[in-house]
């Protein structure tokens, strides 16, 4: 059953992000004022987006597992955290060739960047700190509180920068103030159900490690026991 | 509640009678901040005008360094012959434990923060004395979120292989909104530009309230399971 789940979801993604990619550069017009770079986008605001829904997921998993100490609710969180950090990466990685090309730099100490970038660092901790913990159980618990304390941070570290970085060189929230394009606007709502439906593929594939591992685990401590 | 606050006292006095006998923590971490300090002078070449532009930042940078000595010990002091099981063990609660031994890491980094202080300012030509009970007030809220996180990490990696360099890693990223905070108060303490410090000074306090009551609320499940 989840196989098919994972080669339902990988092949949607797929076809819906080659039409997308069509419409983006070849229906689409170039931007105003930064022509085709300005593209980016619509892969760079999807995969923000998709990150915080992951990173959500993993927060609400960590809650549950300390609530019922369900194994599958750690392996959820640590499977979200691990794909939410690739389109982390992602984000930074495209926001900063479309800050190399439009800025002249490749970074800089900005209110989102900053938050971004903290928040890349908070859940790479807690994807280090596993594989030190070798006790199953304190290993999910551990995790669990630190995906807590992380999300915890969040909201302080955007509070901390607003207040010390009240000039911004990222661009206005143009997706806020409405800044964009009507015709720009169904392709980024493409463009981010395409990397949720990829992204919730790759969840399922590192959900079926992890549950694997355990049984294997298990085993090992049962041949120990023998 | 009493019983929990009398076992907390009694917890970070032990703590503070082991660490004042021996000195070990204490006397690291003081002469860590001295050789940062020191490292400092080699770093910048500024004028006394532009000194004083990152004088904070340069403040915080020495004490979070000095606390993480501190804190790392909190409790992996309890982890030969078993004293940490036998803590948990024991009929008081494990906040009233956890928050001894904040308490207790609370004290000690603040005695290595008013040693450095002076310090400080003699080698880098700073005048803190006239702003210091204010810079008193930021070093204790700032130190009180130092710590309860510091220490609560401390419990979350006591088990944990490579945990002297697991602490830091996990803990600097998430003080990032504290430091900011404590170290624009302080440039403008020291800078004598204190009128509007208190926007930055809420950060400090929201940090603290914020992640003491986490951290009370989730020791349970750190040092029980």
């Amino acid at each position: 059953m989840r196989d098919k789940a994972i080669y339902i979801l990988g092949i949607l993604g797929t076809l819906l992000m080659a039409w997308n990619m069509h419409t983006i550069f070849v229906t689409l017009g170039g931007e105003a004022a930064q022509g085709a770079i300005g593209k980016m986008l619509f892969i760079h605001v999807p995969a923000a987006i998709t990150a915080y829904c992951f990173y959500g997921v993993a927060v609400i998993c960590s809650v549950a597992f300390l609530i019922t100490k369900n194994f599958q609710y750690d392996s959820v969180a640590v499977s979200a955290v691990e794909v939410a950090q690739v389109f982390t990466l992602v984000n930074l990685v495209t926001g900063s060739i479309w800050g190399h090309i439009i800025w002249g730099i490749w970074w800089t100490w900005d209110l989102r960047l900053t938050s971004q970038f903290m928040c890349f660092m908070l859940y790479l901790g807690y994807l280090l700190m596993r594989p030190a913990i070798a006790e199953a159980t304190q290993r999910a618990t551990m995790s669990a509180i630190l995906a807590i304390f992380a999300a915890a941070d969040i909201p302080l570290v955007v509070m901390a920068i607003r207040l010390h970085n009240v000039r911004t060189q990222h661009p206005a929230p143009v997706l806020e103030t409405g800044g964009v394009d009507a015709t720009w606007w169904p392709p980024l709502a493409v463009g981010w159900i395409v990397f949720m439906l990829l992204a919730s593929a790759l969840v399922l594939v590192r959900l079926r490690q992890e549950t694997v591992q355990r049984e294997i685990d298990s085993l090992r401590r049962e041949l120990h026991a023998m | 509640m009493k019983q929990g606050l009398l076992a907390a006292w009694f917890i970070a006095r032990k703590d503070l009678r082991t660490e004042f006998r021996t000195k070990e923590a204490l006397n690291a971490s003081v002469s860590f901040a001295l050789v940062v300090l020191m490292l400092f002078s080699f770093a910048f070449d500024l004028g006394r005008d532009e000194f004083y532009d990152i004088s904070g930042g340069l403040l915080w940078l020495v004490y979070v360094f000095a606390g993480a000595l501190i804190v790392n010990r909190s409790f992996i002091r309890e982890v030969p012959n078993d004293c940490l099981d036998v803590l948990i063990a024991s009929p008081m609660p494990p906040w009233a434990l956890f928050l001894g031994k904040v308490i207790a890491s609370f004290v000690l980094l603040l005695i290595v923060e008013l040693i450095s202080l002076p310090v400080y300012g003699l080698f880098n030509n700073i005048q803190w004395v006239g702003a210091f009970w204010p810079l008193f007030g930021v070093m204790i809220l700032a130190t009180w979120g130092i710590t309860i996180t510091g220490v609560a990490f401390s419990a979350v990696t006591v088990n944990v292989r490579l945990r002297e360099l697991m602490l830091p890693v996990l803990h600097y990223p998430l003080l990032m909104p504290l430091l900011v905070g404590a170290m624009q108060v302080s440039t403008a303490l020291i800078k004598g530009e204190a009128s509007d410090v208190f926007q930055e000074l809420r950060i400090v306090i929201v940090f603290d309230l914020i992640f003491t009551s986490l951290a009370l609320y989730l020791i349970e499940f750190i040092l029980v399971g």
